[in-house]
């Protein structure tokens, strides 16, 4: 029975302690999708801002975008390692160009997506680019923003994984280990950590999106689904771009 | 003031959207652009406060060229309204508001007591300022958007169809609003709209386009009505423009007449005419039908409803449609209370419009 397997592996107290323990690959994996993610979000946020508010390399940056989820992150990493010669950096390399685009699709969808009234009121207003930008554009895209954000740490999360291909740790051990001696105990094990940790950074954003979102914008999707129920109308166009570029997909990993 | 001097705007496309526009806004004035969709009115609009810039000509505002002021400056010290209110989503009503007063320095205090002055001038509860966008209807967004552009007290106030998307009723309340709010202001306001009637309703002097940006027609809205310029501005303005001239025929000349009355509650005793039911405030409540008898005392459901009431003084359009919708043939009129006053005939407001076409010769 798989389900004792499981209970045997998560169960022996020595799989708790030292560098191999669980609570180290934990760490080692959430440290991975933290750093990367971070970083991610530092390259995107400012690109999508500024291809959104100016509208210029649009096109560009679709394709760009897509071309890099072509990737198969387990090669890119691989390679990287091999050129690099070894260490953390490869890795976190491979995750940041995994989670660069939906961040940077989630930024400039956001961006691009604000009502085209309210960005001609905020120049209309007197408003300079800057203060567009920072005082309306960014606002509103934060819904969308941080869609993208959520969506790649979730793909981060399954991904990081491919540390263990390469020695370093993290929840991919177990998987790696397991898969080898057929252990499925361990290899069902540490696949629960994996989509347990998902879950829980997902969570924690979930958290911090409601933190960082204005009310106003809160309100909206609520009083403008009440009012479509109100008219008997059932439209959800409103809610296209948030489904194509700013919810969490599947995030399977690709390793 | 605000001068288009031998304006024209051409799109990179090759759109010709306004061509050769000369033409004065008096200060202090209500001044529409009207015409069919495209035909260069917000691009015109978009000139004044540089959303756009002038291919060849000059934009004058209070006789500067408005290229040489910076676009941020110069449009803090215009006032902007469009059709879909655009109000920031993310901000307070009370907040989107003091947007123009904060963006020109004022303290975050300072602001915000300025835009909750202005919230109660466009009429609107002090509570509304502390929703969002999304909480209001359409209406009380665009009087939101009316109240933000005035924050700052420009002398100056551009409008882009804004109550084409809110529904008549509330558009003639918003209108009426304007016009209160332009009596006790005296901004210069430039209106921008497609729907001819709004714009003989508000405007002062009204600017008629035709397709390609050229400016049709500049004149009083009566003088429009009664002497368009040519076969196009004869069209736009309607097959019933006689009609809708009368409103600017003046309503002095017409002579109010006592009528045969009644009063809810007395006993009825059948009449050769038509009489018009009281209630005990003066009110007309509707008519009596020549030849109704009861039993009881008088009560509504004898009575047969009345047509539309003038009010003594407005329009005569008003005067004449009164007799027109009335089942008795006669326009009831009533005080600005709604106190009955009396009864007119159509044939006496034509007479007054005869009268007047003679004067004006
Ligand atoms: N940015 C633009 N690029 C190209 N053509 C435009 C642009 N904006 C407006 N036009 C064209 O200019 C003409 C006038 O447009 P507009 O001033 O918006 O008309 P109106 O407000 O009277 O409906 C139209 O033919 C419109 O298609
Ligand atoms: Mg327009």
């Amino acid at each position: 029975m798989i389900f004792v397997d499981v209970w045997v592996w998560l169960s022996d107290p020595e799989n708790w302690s030292g560098a191999g323990g669980i609570p180290a690959r934990v760490g080692q994996h959430l440290l991975y999708c933290l750093a990367a993610t971070a970083f991610a979000a530092l390259i995107a946020v400012p690109l999508g801002l500024y291809v959104g508010h100016t509208g210029r390399g649009g096109v560009v940056l679709v394709g760009g975008g897509n071309a890099i989820r072509a990737l198969p992150t387990l090669g890119l990493v691989t390679v990287l390692y091999l050129v690099a010669g070894g260490g953390t950096v490869p890795v976190l390399i491979g995750l940041v160009v995994l989670a660069v685009p939906p961040i940077l699709a989630g930024t400039y969808a956001g961006v691009q997506d604000v009502d085209r009234g309210v960005v001609d009121a905020a120049s209309g207003m007197g408003m300079t680019d800057a203060q567009r930008l920072w005082q309306v554009e960014l606002p509103n895209a934060l819904p969308l923003l941080m869609g993208g954000v959520r969506n790649a740490m979730l793909q981060v999360v399954a991904t990081a994984s491919v540390a263990a291909y390469v020695g370093l740790g993290g929840l991919g051990r177990p998987l790696l280990d397991g898969l080898r001696v057929l252990d499925y105990g361990q290899l069902v094990g540490g696949a629960l950590f994996v989509a347990l940790l998902a879950v829980l950074l997902d969570l924690l954003l979930s958290v911090v999106q409601r933190l960082v979102v204005p009310r106003g914008l809160r309100l909206a999707p609520a009083s403008a689904a009440r009012r479509r129920v109100r008219r008997g109308v059932d439209d959800s166009s409103p809610q296209k771009l948030v489904a194509t570029a700013g919810q969490p997909d599947s995030g399977g990993s690709r390793a | 003031m605000i001068e288009f001097r031998a304006v024209s705007k051409r799109f990179d496309d090759g759109t010709v959207a306004v061509d050769d526009l000369d033409l004065v806004v008096e200060a202090g004035t209500i001044t529409v652009f009207v015409g069919p969709s495209g035909c260069g009115k917000t691009t015109s609009l978009r000139m004044i406060n540089r959303m756009l810039d002038p291919t060849s000509g000059t934009v004058l505002v209070d006789g500067r060229d408005v290229l040489q002021v910076d676009p941020p400056r110069l449009r803090r010290g215009i006032g902007y309204v469009i059709q879909q209110a655009g109000l920031f989503p993310h901000r307070t009503v009370l907040d989107n508001v003091a947007t123009v007063p904060l963006l020109s320095g004022w303290s975050k205090r300072d602001a915000r007591a300025r835009a909750a002055e202005l919230l109660e001038l466009v009429g609107l509860d002090g509570d509304m300022g502390r929703r969002y966008p999304v909480q209001l209807s359409g209406g009380q967004q665009q009087r939101v958007g009316v109240a933000r552009a005035l924050a700052a007290d420009p002398p100056v106030l551009l409008m882009d169809e804004p109550f084409s998307a809110v529904d008549p009723v509330v558009r003639e309340g918003l209108q009426d609003e304007l016009l209160r709010l332009h009596a006790e202001l005296g901004k210069t306001v430039v209106f921008v709209t497609h729907d001819i009637d709004e714009a003989v309703r508000i405007g002062e002097k009204v600017a008629v386009f035709r397709q390609g940006g050229v400016l049709a027609q500049y004149d009083r809205p009566a003088e429009l009505l009664a002497r368009p310029a040519d076969d196009f501005v004869a069209s736009f303005v309607g097959k019933d423009r006689g009609y809708r001239g009368l409103s600017f025929v003046d309503p002095a000349g017409i002579e109010v007449r006592g009528g045969a009355t009644t009063r809810l509650g007395e006993p009825v005793s059948p009449s050769r005419e038509w009489l018009l039911a009281l209630d005990a405030d003066e009110r007309p409540r509707g008519w009596l039908p020549p030849g109704t008898s009861a039993d009881g005392p008088l009560t509504e459901d004898l009575l047969v409803p009345g047509g539309s009431l003038y009010e003594r003084g407005t329009a005569v359009r008003g005067a004449l449609d009164s007799a027109l919708s009335s089942p008795s043939g006669l326009g009831v009129v009533v005080e600005p209370t709604g106190r009955y006053a009396g009864v007119l005939r159509g044939a006496q407001v034509l007479d007054v419009i005869d009268r007047e076409r003679a004067e004006r010769g």
